[in-house]
């Protein structure tokens, strides 16, 4: 809804209270990502660890949320058990507009429940409920529960976590509605730590039409511009997968734990195949016409006399990498059967996927041994990686318990450091070149998405380290504005900062459309400044020796290159925090 | 004589886009539940979507229902509304026999009156202005 301030909802598992919280800053912190980095502020102890019951989860909209098309992801933001420090996650799904619709700019959890609970909220009801027969239930068991004791079926967001997030596993995610998730570092570990398995919120509030006859036009301008043109078509095609071939092509895209960078297998995963063979149907964020969501079919005959079962699970680019080219699984089939126990388990795929490349080759090495795997783990082994990844989601022994705590901390402990593919986290699918490599490994959310540093590049063979540098910084100063709207990075090529501004105005935030561009930098400092509060430092994160030694299009890594870009790039980031 | 029909309501994404778009332009709000379609998932969101809007039925249940003559029957089948008749009594949500009907925390009701602007605002064409059949119009067929 429209107003001045943010209208908050505190809740503390401990005490089984919420408290409405109405906090000046619309027009300085804006909602998103601003708003979520002032909640951690007020709400946050930066000096104690991730799993303190005081520490919050935070999930928090912005101000177009609701009222343009993709304007339809949270921003959930908590002190990271992966490495300890303040970080966000983003997801969809319902539920930006299920928050929007509950009448609230933020939802924050705080404290810890007796036993495990949900917490189900409306704009006119919170409740805390005891579903402590829920333990170590599966995220698809718990979703199938949770739709069945909980009102408000399509206007409703169900947030849960599996047996990774109640392990306390690193690389453990909140689910959101089946098919999207606050997926990385760990967000399912923070709720986990809280005994927190789900959250449940039915947005049911109706909110004043916009007088400004000027909104409708707008609306209609942008919603012609997401469906009949081409702006966005890459995205409901063939969805994200279509860049395996592209990347493949050009000597970018990681292949066997980073072993190589091109595989003519590709043909056999890639997004033309997968849309062939696999897509079931799109589906969508609410408020999103886009529907870039590709569900995928897999059909599997359990029983010779043709019994069969059928699996639905989404896919896209990050996953296929991660599950498929990473692990050396060249089929489709394969690669959604393994995608659907991380799924399960509640686990980041991405995460999941790059940590057992890293177990396969270390088995391969003499590093770990099935003593400590549970199966032996060699590349192209669907069948090895689907038993591995329950046992990584479970939590089972030693060995998969720190592994789930990232690859990097299993590698110190078994070996294998040098080929341990972690750039702050464990590595998204681009082997660009240098600037990527650098950007992922100081990024504020460890992300592909916090610049856009493989597309930079992609574009880029020279050797420009302050014109690389610029290019990082401006363009996250931009993308946290973007963040902070609620919007779909997806809509970042829509939504210029002139239409930006134009929105805003229509509905009544003329502060906010008057300074995008401060506002960014500003929302980017503070991120950056909590952060770093919570103990970040560039020299902190190393890049492996498996970084150094690819081949991209550009030719070999140029070490140098690496590793000034990156010193200069972590100098920038404590320079603009005032650091 | 038109009637909303979704006679493609099994490419529906959920994006909401009609649902958001009747209240924005029929019931000037900003909402999801005050309008004349909305949509829920059928079983979760592995089985697909489903549209809940009036099927226009002649006689309308909700109609005769109406104590006070702000449902009136519509020719062709489905409703007139008169907004200012209405008592927010809800005896028109009873009678729907398929929850066609909403109500909001005031009690107004709001139904669909086959005005197709959500159509237009549907990416996969699922909606779709059907001419009714009258008994006047099956005859000169």
């Amino acid at each position: 809804m429209i107003r001045d301030h943010f209208r908050v909802l505190a809740v503390n598992l401990s005490s089984r209270k919420g408290e409405i919280v109405h906090l000046d800053g619309r027009n300085s912190e804006a909602g998103g990502s601003g708003l979520a980095a002032l909640l951690f502020n007020k709400y946050g102890l930066p000096e104690h660890p991730w799993n303190d019951p005081r520490q919050p989860v935070i999930f928090a909209i912005g101000p177009l949320t609701g009222y343009f098309p993709l304007m339809s992801k949270t921003v959930c933001s908590f002190k990271s058990p992966y490495h300890d420090q303040y970080t966000e996650s983003h997801a969809g799904g319902r539920s930006a507009l299920s928050l929007f619709f509950a009448n609230l700019d933020a939802l924050v959890i705080i404290g810890k429940a007796k036993r495990l609970c949900c917490v189900s909220i409306s704009s006119r009801s919170l409740e805390i409920k005891d579903v402590s027969f829920m333990k170590g239930m599966t995220v698809d068991e718990s979703g199938k529960i949770l739709r069945t004791i909980s009102k408000g079926s399509g206007h409703r967001t169900t947030l849960r976590i599996g047996p990774a997030g109640e392990n306390g596993s690193a690389m453990a995610n909140i689910n959101v509605d089946t098919y999207r998730h606050f997926g990385r570092l760990g967000g399912g570990a923070a709720l986990g730590a809280k005994n927190c398995k789900a959250i449940l919120i039915h947005g049911d509030a109706i909110f004043p039409g916009i007088k400004n006859k000027e909104y409708n036009k707008l609306f209609e301008k942008v919603y012609q511009q997401v469906t009949a043109t081409d702006m966005m078509k890459k995205y409901h095609n063939l969805g994200t997968p279509a860049n395996l071939q592209g990347l493949n092509d050009i000597k970018s895209l990681p292949w066997r734990n980073l072993q190589a960078t091109s595989d003519p297998a590709i043909d056999k995963i890639n997004g033309e195949r997968f849309a062939t063979d696999n897509l079931l149907r799109n589906s969508a964020c609410s408020g999103c016409p886009v529907g870039c969501i590709h569900v995928g079919f897999v059909r599997e005959m359990f029983d010779a006399n043709h019994r069969y079962t059928f699996k639905q699970v989404a896919y896209d680019y990050e996953m296929i990498f991660s599950l498929g080219t990473m692990l050396g699984v060249t089929e489709t089939r394969a690669i959604l059967n393994i995608l659907d126990l991380m799924e399960k388990a509640g686990l980041d795929a991405m995460s999941g996927g790059v940590a057992l490349a890293w177990a396969t080759e270390a088995t391969e090495k003499g590093f770990i041994s099935e003593k400590e795997s549970g199966v032996r783990l060699s590349f192209g082994d669907a069948e090895g990686y689907q038993l591995a990844t329950e046992m990584l989601g479970n939590g089972v022994n030693d060995f998969y318990r720190l592994l789930g705590q990232g690859s990097l901390k299993a590698a110190r402990e078994y070996g294998g450091v040098d080929f341990a593919c972690v750039l702050g986290q464990e590595m998204a699918g681009y082997a660009t070149g240098e600037v990527f490599f650098a950007a992922q490994s100081l990024g504020f959310r460890h992300s592909h998405l916090d610049s856009g540093a493989y597309s930079y590049d992609q574009k880029h063979s020279d050797q420009d380290i302050r014109g690389a540098v610029d290019f990082l910084i401006n363009d996250e100063a931009g993308r946290a504005f973007m963040t902070s709207m609620v919007a779909c990075l997806f809509a970042r090529g829509v939504y210029k900062e002139e239409l930006l501004a134009d929105c805003l105005h229509s509905i009544g935030y003329p502060e906010l459309a008057a300074s995008i561009d401060p506002l960014g930098k500003h929302i980017q400092k503070l991120r950056w400044q909590t952060r770093i509060a919570t103990g970040f430092s560039p020299e902190g994160t190393t890049i492996p020796k498996r970084f150094f030694k690819i081949k991209t299009w550009k030719g070999p890594i140029d070490p140098d290159y690496l590793n000034n870009l990156k010193s200069e790039y972590g100098k920038a980031i404590m320079g603009l925090a005032g650091a | 004589m038109k009637k909303l029909t979704a006679p493609r309501i099994d490419r529906c994404i959920g994006c909401h886009s009609c649902s958001l778009t009747c209240a924005r332009l029929v019931h000037k709000q900003i909402s999801w539940d005050t309008a004349g379609i909305r949509i829920k998932s059928s079983g979760g969101l592995t089985t697909g979507f489903q549209a809940i809007y009036c099927l226009a039925c002649n006689p309308a249940p909700c109609a005769t229902a109406c104590p006070t003559g702000a449902f009136s029957q519509r020719k062709g089948g489905g409703v007139i509304v008169k907004k200012k008749l209405c008592i927010d009594c809800g005896e028109c949500v009873t009678a729907c026999p398929i929850g066609a009907v909403s109500q909001d925390h005031s009690g107004a009701v709001y139904v669909c009156i086959h005005c197709g602007r959500c159509v237009d605002f549907c990416p996969h064409n699922c909606l779709e202005m059907e001419e009714v059949k009258t008994a006047a119009t099956a005859e000169e067929n």
